[in-house]
């Protein structure tokens, strides 16, 4: 057995930690990889490179589809033109008793719950955190401690899109018909193990009420570290505040 | 039949038109780098079936150096002022909630309706399905943002470039990370064919066949993470975990159940996504689309929160699958 496929991944480790573009980081491991794998089989150096451009072009024009959904960009960026982020945020502030973290775990329960019946497209980071999830968070925030710190919005913004992974993650496997679900029970039955889609839903449960439950935790204590990082306890809830330049 | 083709050429139109916009930008000082870096991609979507698998994987080489030796620049289209938004979001008010979200509402019952449920059939024509269903959420997907986007155009009636100008302005902020998702996938297959999981399978495997149940649960879930990490992807881990120490040694050595060994090791590795870079789609799209100044800064929210579940699902799996 020969190592030196890995040598792709001692890339991908190695440009990540530098910080390199990842783009580049990832097009310069499939390249390493490829070679290092042609090279050690016998195959002469012109070939292991075309061969290697070749294989990769392939998988990367077979995955185009991925990158088709950036055309919402424009539909959210002219709601966003006419003020939908700043109406999400004027929304929640009017809400006695929102806050951030109850926010976020009301979300973290309906993605969950949504997924775990199949409805994983009710969410997502361009159509529903950018737009919605992430100003309602940071509005009620503010309607409480009025300008948050740069620190705290970022935390704000990372936890909104953290919890719609999250709910996602381990909310879909509950559902019989997803990708994973079906992957499971065809990789098994090549092995000669038949096992029922339900069967593996059901053992989906323990985990996603493991993961309600700490990431729900987590998300609790959230207004406690936002409170503590705001400025002055008792200043008076500032006038909304100006976004910067998008 | 609607299918992969016709939202590519959809898809290419719009890079083309982010490609032409980038590229008239006169406040962009690298506006024929983006130019060339949309206009590229454009190519890749109206001709790539046709290129030739060499001259595609030249196109993703391109694409990358002109990202990562700093050729592109961040285009900023004008748009409205923080007060215009407040005025506008007083104007339009809830109504300018629809049109974000009739995209979802799309998506779900166009998939439902093109790819058929329990209760009914596929959406046919003559016996001939209207939408591949295979591609039933994709093409609901690109439904629905037209959808959106015309009740949006009609509600706020802007001059027609306004909305790929606004598009522009948000997937300049996202740049090149917009194409990681899709490089990501490609190296995926790289590695599949390279057998770089075969290989990492048989080392795990074989590090830890003497140690006992336990230490077959803990190398198993773990090893699951691990590799998902460095994959970016628990499907491409799955098997090759599975294979290396979960069916050897949890179910033939020990005589563990696969069903539940499967279930819980799957959503191992689905806490080892929430920790990598590599899942690009999840971690570091939603911080450049939110802005954030830490690349890594979604990820690090995650970390807790997959670290324990990962514990708590080893504890799960040792519990049950024995």
């Amino acid at each position: 057995m020969s190592l030196w496929p890995l040598l792709g991944i001692a890339v991908v480790v190695a440009g990540f930690i530098a910080r390199f573009n990842p783009l580049l980081v990832v097009v310069a491991a499939a390249l390493v990889t490829g070679i290092a794998a042609a090279l050690s089989t016998g195959v002469d150096g012109l070939h292991a490179v075309t061969g290697t451009i070749e294989t990769f072009g392939k998988a990367f024009n077979d995955n185009r589809y991925i990158t088709l959904t950036w055309m919402i960009l424009p539909v959210i960026g002219l709601l966003e033109r006419a003020g939908l982020q700043e109406k999400a945020r004027d929304l929640i502030a009017r809400v006695k008793g929102a806050t951030t973290g109850r926010l976020l775990l009301l979300y973290l329960v309906v993605r969950q719950g949504t997924a775990a019946v199949g409805l994983t497209s009710l969410g997502g980071h361009p159509q529903m955190v950018r737009p919605l999830i992430a100003p309602m968070a940071e509005g009620a925030a503010e309607a409480r401690h009025g300008d948050l710190s740069e620190k705290t919005r970022e935390k704000i913004k990372a936890q909104s899109a953290a919890t719609d992974n999250i709910g996602l993650f381990f909310g879909e496997d509950i559902f019989i018909a997803i990708a994973s679900i079906l992957l499971i029970k065809g990789f098994l039955e090549t092995n000669g193990i038949i096992v029922e889609p339900f069967h593996l839903s059901v053992w989906a449960i323990p985990t996603a009420i493991l993961a309600l439950i700490i990431h729900g935790v987590r998300l609790w204590r959230l207004d406690a570290v936002i409170a503590r990082e705001a400025p002055a306890p008792g200043s008076a809830p500032a006038a909304p505040t100006p976004e910067a330049e998008a | 039949m609607i299918g992969l083709d016709i939202l590519y050429l959809i898809g290419g139109a719009f890079f083309a038109a982010m490609a032409l916009l980038s590229g008239a930008d006169r406040e962009n000082p690298k506006r024929l780098g983006n130019g060339l870096f949309w206009g590229l991609l454009s190519v890749s979507f109206l001709l790539g079936s046709y290129l030739g698998d060499l001259i595609n994987g030249l196109i993703v080489i391109a694409l990358a150096l002109l990202a990562g030796l700093g050729g592109m620049g961040h285009g900023r289209p004008a748009t409205t002022t923080p007060e215009q938004r407040r005025e506008g979001s007083a104007r339009y008010g809830a109504k300018l909630f629809i049109p974000a979200l009739v995209i979802p509402l799309v998506t779900l019952s166009g998939t439902f309706l093109f790819k058929g449920t329990v209760l009914f059939e596929p959406l046919t024509v003559n016996g001939h399905p209207i939408v591949d269903p295979k591609q039933a959420t994709l093409v609901s997907l690109v439904l629905g943002i037209l959808v959106g986007l015309t009740l949006a155009m009609i509600m706020i009636r802007p001059r027609p470039v306004v909305p790929l100008q606004e598009g522009r302005r948000l997937l300049d902020a996202v740049g090149w990370a917009a194409l990681l998702p899709q490089t990501l996938a490609a190296l995926g297959a790289v590695f599949a064919a390279a057998g770089v999981g075969q290989i990492i399978g048989q080392l795990a495997g074989s590090g830890i066949s003497g140690g006992g149940p336990l230490v077959a649960v803990i190398a198993y879930t773990v090893g699951m993470a691990v590799f998902t990490v460095i994959m970016g992807n628990a499907f491409a881990a799955f098997p090759v975990m599975t294979a290396g120490i979960g069916l050897p040694l949890i179910v033939g050595k020990y005589g563990g159940d696969p069903a539940i060994m499967a279930a819980i090791g799957m959503l191992s590795g689905f806490c080892g996504t929430l920790m990598t870079p590599m899942a690009a789609n999840f971690n570091l799209v939603p911080a450049v689309l939110l802005e954030l100044k830490d690349r890594y800064g979604v990820i690090k929210a995650q970390i807790p929160t997959a670290l324990l579940l990962l514990t708590g699902n080893t504890v799960l799996m040792y519990v049950f699958v024995y």
